[in-house]
């Protein structure tokens, strides 16, 4: 047991190794325990107060567990309707071309209602930074089949495993944005270790560099778990996630400075 | 007062200069028949090189309001137009912008429905204007020109009430405004913005506190209390922007009811029937919402007014308010075509002789 004078001696300016973003609002997360999303929006809000743009910088937060961005941030703050990050970035954009801007959507928001502003945005080459949570679920309203849900996996709306032949197959979208030319950056990242997270931030600053260089879209795709939708303890989650959802969609760059960097016909 | 330039335009073309001419910061839309000129001639005018505007033709109506909502976000004058379809692809975004309370301008260049209907005028979109259209308990501010001059005129005005009372308005037109050509005064050009509201979400400030738009709450509570601040803003709009037109009410004995392009029609009319002795007067609601129920009710406690006729191209929606502001005082009669087609001033003058019994 360490005796209180030796905490006293370690909380020294000099032996400080992490602390909270400054741009971190007081607020707790409303996320479950053991899930990605706290670790991904901690690592953007460092990413930012590093860069120093946190006056620079407007953040979009759609339906779905993304929505509370604007509670645990610091900087300015746009709640969109589900499915429309894309849109409402684009028009912030258009208006202030010289802001950081970006958006947290989940698969549900991405990649189901909002495909279609997403693809467009994409397309047109929007200056803008695009996270995107993948954890094979819509979490926020209890566990429904996503469009990446994976082949028999199983959740409120497909209860007995989602049959491809009725349901579609899961839809891994992220090799799809990195073939339209108005597309710069596109990589694939986790936060289930120590390493994992060290990555997402090296590519988050990218892609927000990105975006100060007027390079086009940058798209930073996070697989992540969802372990009360996947009712699985958190450490089992991230077991059942390495396992299963990195061989559907596997980490690693897909587009680098506007070059595909991925065998798009590699099978899966 | 500098002097107004005149032009013959298009309704659409009037607009777009208009828009242009009032500072406006951004415009998104997408394509529809019968106000696509608005955007083809931001796009031919060169909009952008004039002043700086931006104009970006949006995949969807569903992705060009969202952007109107992020740029009206910004505190930035931004507005869209389009067509009863497209208007209602883009109710879901009226009603995250008002619950947001967020200042733009659209314009419904309506046509007839329901369903992908016609191309031809319509006002069947009234009740999707004035009573609702998207979800919830909020209101559009929602303006009716009746002529090419007051598509113009509208536009700075427009910007200016949106930004009073931090809500959407909406100009509610239709096929035969947008596509007809009337000489337009045109306004001056007015410089735009470069000071922003302390509510914009323009990146947070050295020194002060952030900022963000949402229109969620997830405790009723809050969420009845945000309701209650808005209702009273709409208890103000119906205080302070009641706009209406009264021609020949003076000693009229029946008054036909129109707003919009049918007013135009229903103006020729009430020249007809006085030619032949008759004393018809025009009430014309300039303001849809908040509508003009006061002053129909005055009209309707005067003794010598026998009677109101509302003239719609639509069904009958726009009655419905002219009885909650009748109140049951007056015989109300209708006449409306319906589906694109739209009446002669001699049809609506022998409408109104059959419903009265006017000899």
């Amino acid at each position: 047991m360490i005796a209180a004078m030796e905490i006293k001696n370690i909380i020294k300016p000099e032996n400080l190794v992490y602390q909270k973003s400054r741009l971190m609002a007081e607020k707790p997360f409303n996320f479950c325990p053991g899930c990605g999303h706290g670790v991904v929006v901690r690592t953007i809000a460092e990413v930012i107060e590093e860069m120093g743009i946190e006056h620079d910088v407007i953040g979009i937060s759609p339906v779905g567990c993304s929505v509370f961005l604007y509670d645990f941030y610091k900087f300015d703050l746009v709640q969109a309707a589900h499915g429309r990050a894309c849109a409402v970035a684009t028009g912030i954009k258009r208006v202030l071309p010289d802001k950081y801007v970006f958006t947290y959507q989940g698969d549900g928001d991405l990649a189901a209602i909002g495909t279609g502003e997403t693809i467009h945005a994409c397309n047109r080459g929007e200056n803008i930074v695009i996270v995107f949570i993948n954890n094979g679920i819509y979490g926020m309203t209890g566990g429904q089949m996503a469009p990446t849900t994976l082949e028999g996996m199983k959740t409120t709306t497909c209860p007995r495993g989602r049959d491809v032949e009725t349901m579609g197959y899961p839809l891994d979208i992220t090799p799809l944005l990195a073939q339209l030319e108005g597309v710069y950056y596109v990589t694939r990242h986790s936060v289930h270790t120590p390493a994992c997270v060290r990555k997402l931030k090296r590519a988050l600053r990218k892609a927000f560099e990105n975006q100060r260089e007027k390079r086009g879209t940058s798209v930073v795709e996070v697989v992540s778990n969802c372990n009360s939708g996947w009712g699985l303890a958190p450490q089992a989650a991230n077991e059942w996630m390495v396992e299963n959802m990195f061989k559907k969609y596997p980490l690693g760059d897909m587009k680098v400075d506007g070059k595909l960097v991925m065998d798009i016909n590699a099978p899966k | 007062m500098e002097e107004r330039e005149l032009r013959l335009m298009k309704g659409n073309e009037a607009i777009a200069e208009a828009a242009i001419r009032a500072g406006v910061d951004a415009f998104y839309g997408y394509p529809i028949t019968p106000q696509t000129e608005v955007m083809e001639y931001l796009m031919e005018t060169d909009a952008t090189a004039r002043t700086g505007m931006a104009v970006l033709q949006a995949e969807s109506e569903i992705s060009a309001i969202n952007m109107v909502y992020g740029g009206a976000a910004t505190g930035h004058r931004v507005m869209t137009s389009s067509s009863s379809p497209g208007i209602s692809l883009m109710s879901e975004g009226f009603s995250y912008i008002a619950a947001a309370e967020l200042p733009c301008l659209i314009i419904n260049i309506s046509r007839g429905g329901p369903g992908l209907g016609t191309i031809q005028p319509s006002q069947a979109d009234y009740f999707q204007a004035v009573k609702g259209g998207g979800h919830g308990d909020y209101k559009l501010l929602t303006l009716a020109p009746s002529s090419v001059q007051e598509l113009a005129d509208f536009i700075a005005l427009s910007f200016d009430l949106a930004f009073k009372y931090r809500n959407p308005v909406m100009i509610l037109g239709d096929g035969a405004l947008g596509q007809m050509m009337e000489k337009v005064y045109l306004p001056v050009q007015r410089p735009r913005m470069t000071e922003y509201p302390d509510w914009a979400t323009n990146g947070t400030p050295k020194g002060k506190e952030r900022r963000f738009i949402s229109s969620l709450n997830l405790l009723s509570q809050d969420h009845e209390r945000v309701n209650i601040r808005l209702q009273e803003k709409y208890r103000e709009m119906e205080k302070n922007e009641v706009r209406y037109e009264m021609i020949q009410c003076d000693d009229a004995e029946y008054i036909i009811v129109a707003f919009g392009i049918i007013a135009r029609i229903a103006h020729k009319s009430i020249k007809l029937a006085r030619a032949k002795g008759h004393k018809i007067g025009l009430f014309r609601p300039i303001s849809l919402y908040p509508f003009p129920y006061d002053q129909l009710r005055e009209l309707a406690d005067n003794e010598r007014i026998k009677g109101f006729m509302s003239v719609e191209l639509s069904a009958g929606q726009m009655i419905e308010d002219i009885r909650l502001g009748v109140e049951g005082r007056k015989p109300i009669g209708f006449f409306g075509r319906l589906g694109g087609m739209v009446p002669t001033p001699e049809e609506i003058e022998s409408a109104l002789y059959n419903h009265f019994n006017i000899k």
